[in-house]
């Protein structure tokens, strides 16, 4: 699994928390793939930010209310072991309910408020000023994977269509289109970004950028059905000039094989129906219900991060796609076994 | 403790004991068991039904905890799985907190308010029905394998017939759907008890604190519940007519269903618990040996809960792309929220402050919700903030939130609750060994399977997937979480453990166990059918606390030969007329029999809807039916009889406003 590459401010940050955090883990537990306080992008940056003020503001009203809380209840018991008059002087109830229960919360909830109003104009404004133009890219949420198109308004013909995984300019800002062909789906990648839903018959856009370069991991985040566990994406940042040219290598289709081998597989690709639902650019599978194979062999994960894409997990996915994710769409395809390891040599072929 | 006995008020006329027990008395046998109205039957049976789904929905829990422990683990499958979480969260939202709550207020509000039962016996009786009724058709679909599987949320376009042909779907709109009917009409019965009997002498600001939260949460279920019936049904049309409301190939819109279903949703959360702030404060001033500080803040802050609470549902629906005005605006709405429980909290430590507490069990859950509940608070004022509720909306950081929140609101004062008023309602003590224990693994076991969750949801762990790959390393954090869960489980099952010892072998509690304030504890334990020999009147907020409380004067007048009650005014609780209450009668069983059957028939086929309607015409046309089924209930008869029994009762009105308030 590829890892975030996490910059030192944000594990300062993290131990921090750690040292902050009441001792009931145990410990802290390291940084994950998805983390959503190791940020590497400005929103997810300032989202993370925020989220610090609130929590050190969290902690002192915790301790304080826990505080008069305790010494009340010992002040009280003192008293009676004391044999003293419990009562409570009228101006100290009042002082407390006043104060405890309606002027302090109100002034930290308005320097929230305050803040968090702030930090949404900040996130919000990213990539819309005017002169800016973000790259395009359309994500289209399925039950359960991601149909990736990305847009050239200027040129049609430069337009192409991927799966599951998106390619980025680092330093960039990105505007993400967002649809869904049949249910409510939610496109989140936690280091970059908080989540946006993609609602059939909607179209929602999210701007993110990434800083740096590095693979990010994302997961559908709203309950789209049986498999809503299984339905990943990565994000992987590469500089500008390599992202250029990654898109230019996009355009190319793909000429029928003349190595025998692939050949084959181009041939049982076709023979078995695969095209009807998949399409691989330059070639006559055209379906679209189903993940673009155009490339496939640049993926890094198939089944939309649920296996790394080698062959071995290749051929078990195609032979029984249902008890590798259960409920998905691909149906079973029987196929023998020299032509299972044709089609495996010609899928990963193409890159 | 002052008492309402005869023997300590000489001049009262004594009565005839014996014939007021057989007018209150409930029927026997096998039959009479469907005929019961009495409001703590009604009540104990709501408590029970509830306690029994709770532990239901807790075994469903304890399931999922179970297959989320280790990285991908296959004790549930994905499609099981759906089921499990969906069943869990129905339960737990519509089986368990909505009905016990109300349970519990039909079961004490006529104690706490003097009265000899509730008002509209019969709708009360034919609602537990529907819940009963409901709560048998989501489990049989449950153990047939047919549970609905998207959640308790149900968002289509996945809940829409073209994605989910399972019959599951239809039994959750069904089902929602009838539980709607009983809640709505256990709150009008609560809202007509507490307004209009309360006893002589209980103006609107005497209330218990308890009685007032009922009340707020009796409102709310009117104002909320109709929402949710209604897109319930539009989804019912959606799946079994080909209806386009929430499908956008026909004009329809899926945000429909979020807006309506979450104006329902978020208010229903404090449905739930504003009832628990109001045992909180009964459990505080009797603990404290003092009242409530601050009576009227405490109340007001309800009240403002009530109606703030209706304003707040689209921070559940930040991430669907609304304009950011508009949800900013709900940011300011959801921190405004949480000022009136900060007022309370400050309220009910002001009250320790200046009383001398008790450390009981029913003490240590409410310092436990304090503590719990003040987490859940602070992490749902972080959830206001539009930004970072976009990094940790449907992750397990809000699993942990609305765990802290429910369970910190609505499930420890349950208990407090529990222990508090368990002496009254089965005469015997619980262990308070036994109790702490039952405090302690609950309160360790809450922050172990919770606090860990909102490290996940850091760490990206979306909510509702049935498994996770090892390499994300969410596994250390999921296991704590489990143990925690069980734990949580191990606190419940001693509960039970100390429930069935006390009722077998529990020291006797007498009257009042714990001196505690509130008319209720002036009665036996548990309370005679007719629940008070003699009415009592009240002069002030902690009637048994009044020094003279024994030569306070008693309501006299009403018959012992029917089912009488005193009715008084709104605000100030004056006499103003007797009523007689309908009696034990199978009515709004058979009532509620038929209003299930076109809701359940649906599901079989669509002729089904006019059949039961008609049925449940019938049923109704016999409720209302002048001398039905033998009761002998002359003011429910017809018109005639009706005109005749208002000028008596007026009539009698007038005498008893004489010879009422003796002394």
């Amino acid at each position: 699994m590829p890892r975030a590459p996490a910059t030192a401010a944000p594990l300062r940050r993290r131990a921090a928390a750690c040292a902050l955090l009441p001792a009931l883990l145990g410990g802290c537990v390291g940084t994950g793939v998805q983390d959503v306080l190791a940020p590497t992008g400005p929103q997810a940056a300032r989202i993370a930010d925020w989220f610090w003020i609130s929590y050190a503001l969290a902690v002192a009203v915790f301790v304080a209310f826990a505080a008069i809380l305790a010494y009340g209840l010992l002040r009280a018991r003192r008293r009676e072991r004391r044999g003293e008059p419990a009562e409570l002087p009228p101006s100290h109830g009042r002082g407390l309910v006043i104060w405890g229960g309606i002027v302090v919360p109100t002034a930290i909830l308005l320097t929230l408020l305050v803040l968090s109003a702030y930090t949404d104009r900040r996130i919000s404004r990213l990539g819309r000023g005017p002169g800016e133009h973000p790259v395009t890219i359309q994500v289209v949420g399925h039950q359960f994977w991601w149909e990736v198109r990305y847009r050239d308004p200027a040129n049609p013909h430069r337009e192409f269509t991927t799966a599951n995984e998106l390619r980025v300019p680092v330093g960039r800002p990105v505007r993400l289109v967002l649809s869904a062909r049949d249910v409510i789906h939610s496109f989140w990648v936690p280091n970059l970004h908080g989540k946006m839903d993609l609602i059939p018959g909607r179209t929602n856009d999210l701007v993110l950028q990434v800083d740096e370069p590095g693979v990010y991991r994302g997961q559908c985040a709203e309950f789209c059905g049986t498999q809503h566990a299984k339905m990943a994406m990565l994000v992987e940042a590469l500089p500008p000039a390599e992202f250029a040219a990654w898109w230019e290598r996009q355009l190319r289709p793909h000429p029928t094989p003349v190595d025998s081998a692939l050949a084959r597989g181009h041939d049982v690709f076709m023979q078995n129906g695969c095209g009807l639902c998949h399409s691989i650019r330059g070639t006559e599978a055209h379906g679209s219900v189903a993940p673009d194979l155009s490339y496939f062999g640049e993926r890094r994960t198939i089944a939309a991060g649920t296996l790394p894409n080698t062959r071995g997990h290749l051929g078990g996915w195609i032979s029984d796609p249902q008890a590798i994710k259960p409920g998905n769409r691909m149906p079973a395809v029987p196929l023998e076994g020299d032509d299972l390891r044709a089609l495996l040599s010609y899928l990963h072929s193409l890159r | 403790m002052a008492t309402l006995d005869p023997a300590l008020a000489p001049d009262t006329p004594a009565g005839d004991l014996h014939l007021l027990e057989r007018t209150w008395s409930a029927p026997r046998g096998l039959g009479g068991w469907f005929m019961h109205v009495n409001h703590r039957r009604i009540g104990r049976r709501y408590i029970a039904t509830g306690l029994a789904l709770f532990l239901l929905a807790g075994l469903e829990a304890l399931a999922i905890r179970t297959q989320l422990a280790v990285p991908e683990n296959d004790f549930l499958g994905p499609e099981a799985y759906r089921q499990v979480f969906t069943m869990h969260g129905a339960t737990m939202m519509f089986l368990f907190a909505v009905p016990i709550m109300e349970g519990i207020g039909i079961y004490l509000v006529p104690l706490m308010i003097g009265a000899r039962d509730m008002a509209l016996p019969r709708l009360n009786a034919f609602g537990y029905w529907m819940y009963l009724i409901g709560a048998v058709t989501l489990y049989a679909a449950f153990f047939l394998g047919v549970a609905p599987n998207s959640g308790w949320f149900n968002y289509p376009p996945l809940s829409r017939r073209e994605h989910e042909l399972t019959i599951g779907i239809d039994v959750w709109w069904v089902v929602v759907s009838m539980l709607e009917v009983a809640a709505l009409v256990g709150a009008v019965g609560l809202i007509v008890t507490i307004f209009k009997m309360r006893a002589p002498g209980m103006s609107l600001n005497r209330m218990p604190i308890f009685v007032w939260s009922i009340l707020v949460m009796a409102f709310m279920i009117v104002f909320a519940m109709p929402t949710l019936m209604t897109t319930s049904i539009f989804l019912g049309l959606d799946r079994m007519v080909g209806a386009h409301y929430f499908d956008p190939a026909g004009m329809g819109d899926p945000l429909l269903w979020q807006h309506i279903f979450w104006y329902f949703g978020h208010p229903e959360v404090y449905i739930m618990f504003v009832p628990g702030l109001g045992m909180v404060s009964m459990v505080v001033a009797t603990m404290s040996r003092r009242p409530v500080y601050g009576y009227t803040a405490v109340v007001l802050s309800l009240i403002a809960t009530g109606i703030l609470s209706f304003g707040l549902w689209v921070h559940h629906m930040y991430a669907t792309g609304l304009p950011r005005l508009g949800t900013s605006l709900f940011t300011a709405a959801s921190m405004l929220v949480t000022l009136p429980t900060s007022v309370q909290f400050f309220c009910w430590t002001a009250t320790f402050w200046g009383g001398r507490p008790r450390f009981t069990t029913a003490l240590h859950f409410v310092l436990g919700f304090l503590v719990i509940f003040l987490i859940g608070g602070i992490t749902g004022v972080q959830l206001g903030s539009v930004p970072f509720d976009l990094q940790v909306h449907d992750t397990f950081f809000v699993v942990a939130h609305f765990h802290y929140v429910l369970l910190g609101g609505v499930v420890f004062p349950l208990f407090a609750g529990i222990y508090y008023w368990w002496p009254k309602v089965t005469g015997r003590l619980l262990s308070e060994r036994l109790g702490k224990l039952n405090f302690w693994l609950m309160f360790l076991g809450v922050h172990l399977a919770f606090w860990p969750q909102h490290h996940l949801g850091f760490m990206g762990m979306p909510r509702r997937v049935y498994t996770y790959l090892a390499e994300m390393g969410w596994g250390t954090l999921n296991l704590l979480s489990t143990v925690g869960a069980f734990t949580v489980a191990a606190g419940v099952g001693v509960f039970l453990v100390n429930a069935a010892v006390s009722l077998r072998r529990g020291a006797p509690a007498g009257d009042d166990p714990w001196a505690a304030e509130s008319l209720e504890w002036s009665t036996s334990s548990p309370p005679p059918p007719y629940n008070f020999r003699l009415v009592p009147t009240v002069r002030s907020r902690t009637p048994l606390w009044d020094p003279d409380r024994a030569e306070q004067p008693v309501v006299v007048g009403l018959r012992d030969d029917q089912r009488e009650a005193l009715s008084t005014t709104l605000l100030d609780a004056r006499p103003d007329h007797r009523v007689v209450l309908p009696g034990p009668t199978i009515i709004p069983f058979v009532a509620a029999l038929a209003a299930a059957t076109p809701f359940v028939g649906v599901l079989f086929g669509l002729h089904w809807v006019p059949i039961g309607a008609a049925l449940t015409f019938l049923a109704f046309t016999a409720w209302n039916w002048p001398h039905h089924l033998g009761t002998r209930l002359e003011p429910e008869g017809g018109p005639e009889h009706r005109l005749a029994a208002a000028e008596r009762a007026r009539e009698e009105a007038e005498k008893a406003r004489g010879e009422e308030v003796r002394r």
